[in-house]
């Protein structure tokens, strides 16, 4: 599972397929360019336009074509109007099916200086991101009764118990908690657990812990300490990391990233197009520049990743520098500016060779943990 | 308002007499008033004016001593309600198929309104759940339930005043699953378009008469284009009948995602069965629990079963440790509904007193009070407020 930097890296600069998508989507990502242009990361990337409003699916097919190019993108939610009929599927779904991003990981930590009801949150979350509810299989056998199919695989779950145990495993984390509801979905969510169950076995040193989506959600909003890591299917993921990115302070803060076997897409965690705030400079750019740190760990540009997030995260702590969803009044491109002066602040890059690794519970040294240079930033891994 | 009333009274008296009126409308009887905080407007529903029986299934493990103490705080505040005590353990009737012994449907059937404590499914007894059992007898097709923080429980939320509506008898809790083949699963969610429109008229008559201004159908349709559009359809059809009532459409993960960082822009909410479940107990959380939470399922024919949605506790059963405030709350739900809003008004204000002053609190609210305490101490308030 350690993934492999894609192929795509020519003369040490690597092309990564940039997705703008509609809302926020493409300010946020333009601003991603401009931090990542200013800081000299050695990123090309490749836009690639997809028209929502298009009935074709060109578009679409032609953005999964350059990702197997690249193997790696960074994109902006893809705006779905739900009152198209059934033939228009939705092409975020699109993509990640086509790839087959089977795993859907979000990593929820409590910030400090965000504003939010509860602290020292820790989880992470991984969804089944290719089955489940979202089979896009719906049909209408006699009028007026409409049958939905959610399909639970027995691969499929035993591939994202095995991954999520792996990442467990990988950060030191303890304990993994399956979220179901087999009591009622006795034969599908029944599949699901029973894979985690198999799996678990294989990992000895974690321990599983299994819990109903109904009494998760009420365990979240009261005491969402006790959770370490979470795999579910693809619904109740949906539910579960929207819940959780609220609870540490919004959509605007989380990055998520969408991992194949092959491909890695990077964006925000709660995938929203932000249609109401897009184009008036007041969105939160935190969640997309964090997702393209998580990119540059991906990409093995850790060094840059550090720089950046060090400096996104210092002005987010900041009260006077947050935007109006955490209750500030700054704009987004003030943000960035900031997140600028204070790369600036920090000097030129440092290739350090002494790694202190933090961030991971068990303080071993593995490849993917976050480098922290002094112990003031909050070190975030994904 | 008051037309209607009339009319469905003097529908009654007519149908005593066995003369039976069909409805030109065609429309469903007109759903009952289920009380919020906010409503007064008195629907009387006997004309007999005398005492109201209600059904009252005491349940398993705690259900008896809450039960107890709901009856008793009823007694001290002079409630017309007169109990009617049943059992629903599932027997198997003719044929095989499993069912609610014949007195407890008759009994509700007779009296319309019930008042359940929390029962416990056995596994592998070979029948299904209760609950569902409950559900599938008497065609109970919203479940209701108001989530109002409580004064004096806090919880890291404080401003919380929303219901949610949920679809009760089809969608993902259809029960129907089949293995295509060996390792590959389906469930299969169903939505029909009768049942949709049944829930969306119940969740904006709900909104009319407890004087809510607003309506949200929670969805995914962007995911789920056929079901959930169908569902949306018709509440879209149903908000065009009730202009009153602000109507607005938002996705689960939406809702999901607003609902933790300010649940005060919510107001009523109506979904399908699923989102429905996970929805009202992420509300449930943010109020304090299911153990202060009340829950209401309206049937057809208008039945009413008002239950604790709690579960059994068998571990704290017979010692009276248990805290009554989720069977009690139902209950006063179950006061509004049938009109007796001063009673209601009196028990609820005296259980929130109680709990807001801290100290008698049962166990499970930060303190180390009896049940029996705490059920005099509400007692003892509603005979003050005489």
């Amino acid at each position: 599972f350690t993934h492999q930097p894609p192929p795509a890296k020519y003369g040490g600069r690597h092309t990564v397929t940039l997705i703008p998508g509609d809302g926020i989507g493409p300010e946020l990502l333009n601003h991603v360019r401009e931090l990542f242009r200013f800081c000299c990361v050695p990123v090309d990337f490749e836009v690639v336009n997809v028209n929502s409003a298009a009935s074709s699916e060109d578009d679409i097919n032609n953005a999964v074509t350059a990702i197997k190019r690249n193997g790696v993108a960074l994109k902006g939610n893809i705006e779905t109007n739900h009152n198209l009929p059934r033939s228009h599927k939705s092409r975020n779904n699109l993509l990640r099916t086509s790839l087959d991003l089977y795993a859907n990981v979000m990593h929820c930590q409590s910030l400090p200086g965000v504003p939010s009801h509860h602290k020292d949150i820790d989880v992470i979350i991984i969804r089944e991101n290719t089955e489940g509810e979202y089979s896009s299989l719906e049909h209408e056998n006699v009028p007026g009764v409409v049958e939905s199919l959610k399909i639970i695989t027995r691969v499929n779950s035993l591939r994202i118990a095995e991954y999520a145990f792996n990442l467990a495993r990988e950060k030191g984390r303890r304990k993994v908690t399956a979220v179901h509801k087999a009591n009622i979905m006795k034969l599908g969510d029944g599949l699901f657990l029973q894979c985690c169950k198999e799996v678990a076995a294989g990992y000895p040193d974690i321990t599983l812990d299994d819990m109903i989506v109904d009494n998760t959600t009420m365990q979240l909003v009261s005491k969402p300490q006790q959770f370490d890591v979470m795999v579910m299917p693809n619904l109740y993921g949906n539910v579960v990391s929207n819940v959780c990115a609220g609870l540490v302070g919004g959509p605007g803060l989380v990055p998520g990233v969408n991992y194949g076997k092959d491909y890695a897409v990077f964006e925000s965690a709660t995938r929203n197009t932000g249609r109401s705030i897009a184009n008036k400079n007041i969105a939160n750019p935190t969640a997309t520049l964090l997702a393209g740190c998580v990119m540059l760990d991906h990409l093995k540009l850790h060094a840059y990743a550090r720089m950046i997030r060090k400096a996104v995260l210092k002005t987010l702590s900041e009260t006077r520098l947050q935007t109006a969803d955490l209750g500030g009044q700054c704009t987004t491109s003030e943000v960035v500016h900031s997140i600028m002066q204070e790369i600036q602040r920090g000097g030129h890059i440092t290739t350090d060779l002494n790694f202190i690794s933090a961030g991971s519970r068990d303080h071993t040294n593995s490849p993917n943990t976050c480098l922290m240079p002094n112990t003031e930033s909050v070190c975030l891994t994904v | 308002m008051a037309g209607n009333a009339w009319r469905s009274t003097l529908l009654k008296l007519l149908e005593r007499f066995g003369v039976r009126i069909s409805d030109a409308s065609g429309t469903p009887e007109v759903s009952r008033v289920i009380g919020a905080i906010k409503t007064q407007t008195p629907q009387p529903r006997t004309f007999s004016r005398g005492i109201q029986t209600v059904t009252l299934i005491p349940g398993d493990g705690i259900g008896p001593e809450i039960s107890t103490a709901v009856m008793k705080i009823f007694e001290a505040a002079k409630a017309p309600i007169q109990w009617e005590e049943r059992n629903v353990t599932a027997i198997q009737g003719p044929g095989g198929k499993w069912m609610i012994p014949s007195e407890a449907k008759e009994s509700m059937d007779k009296n319309k309104i019930g008042l359940k404590g929390p029962l416990k499914t056995p596994i592998a007894a070979g029948h299904p759940s209760m609950n569902l059992l409950l559900r599938k007898t008497f065609d109970l097709y919203a479940n209701v339930r108001p989530c109002v923080s409580i004064e004096g429980y806090k919880t890291p939320y404080t401003d919380v005043d929303l219901v949610t509506i949920r679809e009760n008898t089809e969608g993902e809790y259809s029960g129907i699953e089949h293995v295509i083949v060996d390792g590959v699963v389906q469930s299969i969610k169903l939505i029909t378009e009768d049942a949709s429109r049944r829930i969306a008229e119940y969740a904006f008559e709900y909104a009319r008469n407890n004087q809510r201004a607003s309506v949200t159908a929670v969805h995914k349709a962007n995911i789920m284009r056929m079901s959930d559009g169908l569902f949306l359809r018709k509440c879209r059809e149903v908000a065009e009948n009730f202009k009153d009532v602000k109507f607005t459409e938002m996705y689960l993960d939406t809702v999901c995602l607003n609902m933790v960082q300010d649940p005060s822009q919510f107001d009523v909410l109506v979904m399908p069965n699923l989102y429905g479940d996970i929805l009202s107990d992420l509300c449930a959380g943010l109020i304090g629990g299911l153990g202060v939470t009340p829950s209401g399922n309206i049937g057809a024919n208008g039945v009413a079963i008002f239950e604790s949605v709690h579960g059994t506790a068998p571990d704290i059963a017979g010692k009276d440790l248990a805290n009554p405030t989720a069977l009690l709350l139902s209950a006063v739900m179950m006061l509004r509904h049938m009109g007796l809003h001063s009673y209601a008004k009196k028990i609820e204000t005296s259980c929130y007193d109680t709990i807001r002053d801290k100290k008698l609190l049962t166990k499970d609210l930060g303190g180390n009070s009896k049940c029996s305490e705490f059920t005099d101490d509400i007692c003892r308030r509603v005979k003050d407020m005489e």
